[in-house]
């Protein structure tokens, strides 16, 4: 049997910034891992990569990350892509440094 | 030091012009990421997991007040007001954005610097010896050596595209400061029936298997280092794997060939090619040799009683190394203040070190491998003053050798190939043992922490070795002991299962407090005691708990 297919966001590094983005169901890239799309389909996922992937001029390195519905949108599972989504402990640099400004 | 002559100048210019030109076509679209990729690390550039990291070489860790005020101007220009001094003499900025990075270059370029092959399969910045030209134990200043290789290595038409990283340490005294033997090729200037020549080493190298390099030639003469270090390149060049990015190191072809193999080969490359090498080279490094002249040292008399407390004198305790003169000194400034991370320095204080450099030091400074930064000439006279201005700039810490002077990589808080965090484990190590104001007593600890297995951090040549790994999805901790990053380098060795994050820091405690139950005295060092009693007591501190399992059995 095959290993069942966890859910999926689909992330990159902007080309000009380097820094962590997510595709949302709108066909945007977003710097909050809460508006991405979480997708639960494996062959979805496989098309929303390709869709990533045709965008050089605007993301760097697209990937399928795990994720899970959190109450306000998709939460990361690893804590690799936890750091992802705010940034170095030793600084509040990254993204961690933009909340506090919002 | 050195300065660029014409060549040098339209070289560097030449490169930063055609980067420039690359990232328009990148950012246009005519250059797809594949394409890109290849052109930007050979330019130093990364891309890491928050941002863009511009590596920058510090060739052989020299660097003038000129230099050093350029990098704290980058720094606040175009990153977030600081650098980050790493195992290799270089300095990286951890947020460049991607369209600024040309006029990052072209302002290196201005001061006689660049990123050139501090990536890729090439052969890398040649390090050396931090004390080089100063030290006290010194046979010969390994610079002028580093630079010819530097000069001879970059862009070397036969080696750009290596079977793996190439990287090239160099000596000029007996006690090793440069990890030479944890290089691809170790240079250790020796001296055989009064002439100087080159103990040649090869095949060393951490990363996932460590090895401890072997000397290939045990005197090579001086003027033959060039064809020698060519025929060596050239051998693994042909023979090192490309079917396994993890087996294509030097260090497991000199493994699988064998040395003895490995050096017919050379001799035989080598007699090949050492009739084409005109003694150019030579006129070249005697061009350079007067270029590293010492500095006209002053004579001061030594004011008699300025004592600036006891802070100053554990500072003068620590920092202080043995100069060549007896009126001068080695000042080490620590980038290791508890709790702070290791290696960093914010533009302020990089500014405070080239002022200091250049009002008391003959402008120059240096970078360790061990991540200071360090003043090679001062006149003791001026010690006072320089440790007055270094506490105003939070840079006077009295740790140098110390358990808080850690190396640690950047790990997962910027690397994209890290599996564990590096940083806060060293944070919290440096504060723990700040609060239990116990270091000095502890005496000289080398504590080397990577956050993965490629071994940035130098975990295998720490006298206590942190590893960093994923284990399902959680940050876990692999303790190695009885490294040694010198002349009598040594492999350190797993203790036992790895710790949570949390308990990293009590598990360090716990092992060096098991050392100062065990030692012989405050003389006796951590190494020397691990070497004395095994693994034995410290392995029953580490996992207590085995232990009463074992005796309730």
């Amino acid at each position: 049997m095959s290993r069942s297919f966890t859910p999926k966001v689909v992330t990159a590094n902007a080309l000009l910034e380097g820094d962590a983005v997510w595709l949302t169901a709108d066909d945007r890239w977003t710097r909050r891992l809460e508006e991405a799309e979480l997708i639960e389909d494996e062959a979805h996922a496989q098309l929303r990569l390709l869709h990533a992937e045709s965008q050089p001029d605007v993301v760097v390195g697209a990937y399928l990350a795990d994720a899970k519905p959190g109450p306000n949108g998709p939460e990361p599972t690893h804590f690799r892509e936890t750091f992802r989504t705010r940034g170095p402990s030793n600084y509040p640099h990254g993204k961690q440094t933009d909340e506090t400004h919002v | 030091m050195y300065k660029y002559n014409d060549f040098d100048e339209a070289f560097v210019r030449e490169r930063v012009a055609q980067f420039r030109a690359q990232v328009e076509r990148r950012i246009d679209g005519s250059l797809t990421e594949d394409e890109f990729k290849p052109l930007r690390l050979m330019n130093g550039l990364y891309l890491q997991l928050h941002a863009y990291m511009l590596r920058v070489a510090i060739p052989y860790g020299t660097l003038s007040s000129r230099q050093m005020r350029q990098l704290a101007m980058i720094a606040e220009r175009w990153d977030k007001g600081y650098g980050h001094f790493t195992t290799r003499q270089n300095i990286q900025y951890n947020w460049p954005k991607l369209n600024d990075v040309p006029d990052i270059l072209e302002a290196l370029a201005d001061v006689e610097m660049h990123a050139i092959q501090t990536s890729g399969n090439t052969i890398r910045n040649v390090t050396a010896d931090h004390f080089a030209g100063a030290a006290a134990d010194e046979i010969a200043d390994p610079r002028p050596v580093a630079e010819l290789l530097r000069q001879w290595s970059t862009d070397h038409p036969e080696f750009q595209f290596l079977p793996r990283k190439f990287k090239i340490a160099v000596t000029g005294a007996p006690n090793d400061r440069a990890v030479t033997k944890a290089h691809d090729i170790g240079l250790r200037i020796v001296e055989k029936d009064g002439e100087q020549g080159f103990e040649v080493i090869v095949g060393g190298g951490l990363g996932r298997t460590p090895m401890i390099g072997k000397v290939i030639r045990d005197f090579l003469p001086k003027e033959d280092l060039l064809p020698y270090c060519e025929a060596i390149v050239s051998v693994y060049n042909l023979l090192g794997r490309r079917d396994n990015k993890y087996k294509a190191r030097i260090k497991i072809t000199v493994h699988e060939h064998g040395l003895d193999e490995i050096r017919r080969l050379v001799e035989e490359r080598f007699a090949l090619i050492r009739p084409t090498f005109s003694g150019v080279d030579q006129d070249i490094l005697a061009g350079i040799e007067a270029q590293f002249a010492p500095p006209a040292f002053a004579e001061k008399s030594l004011a008699v009683g300025t004592d600036l407390g006891a802070g100053y004198r554990s500072w003068l305790d620590t920092n202080i190394a043995a100069h060549k003169r007896d009126d001068h000194a080695i000042v080490s400034i620590s980038l290791k203040k508890h709790g702070a991370t290791p290696g960093d320095a914010t533009a302020a204080q990089m500014r405070v070190m080239a002022d200091l450099a250049e009002r008391y030091g003959y402008d120059e400074l240096r970078i360790s491998h061990e991540q200071n930064v360090i003043l090679p000439h001062v006149h003791r006279a001026d010690l006072p003053a320089i440790y007055s201005a270094l506490r105003d700039a939070d840079l006077a810490t009295a740790n140098i050798g110390l358990v808080s002077d850690i190396i640690a990589c950047p790990g997962m808080d910027y690397c994209a190939l890290a599996t564990a965090r590096s940083i806060p484990v060293a944070q919290e190590i440096a504060t723990r043992f700040e609060e239990l104001k116990l270091e000095h007593e502890i005496g000289p600890l080398k504590i080397k922490i990577s956050g993965c297995i490629n071994a940035c951090g130098h975990h295998h040549v720490g006298h206590i070795g942190i590893l960093g790994l994923d284990r399902a999805g959680v940050e876990n901790y692999q303790i190695t002991l009885g490294g040694d990053g010198t002349e009598n380098a040594a492999i350190a060795e797993r203790v036992g299962p790895g710790f949570a994050y949390d308990e990293i820091t009590p598990a360090i405690e716990r092992l060096v407090r098991a050392y100062l139950e065990h030692r012989e005295g405050p003389e006796e060092t951590f190494l020397q005691a691990y070497r004395r009693l095994g693994q034995a007591p410290f392995k029953a501190a580490l996992y207590p708990e085995s232990k009463e399992r074992r005796d309730a059995a």
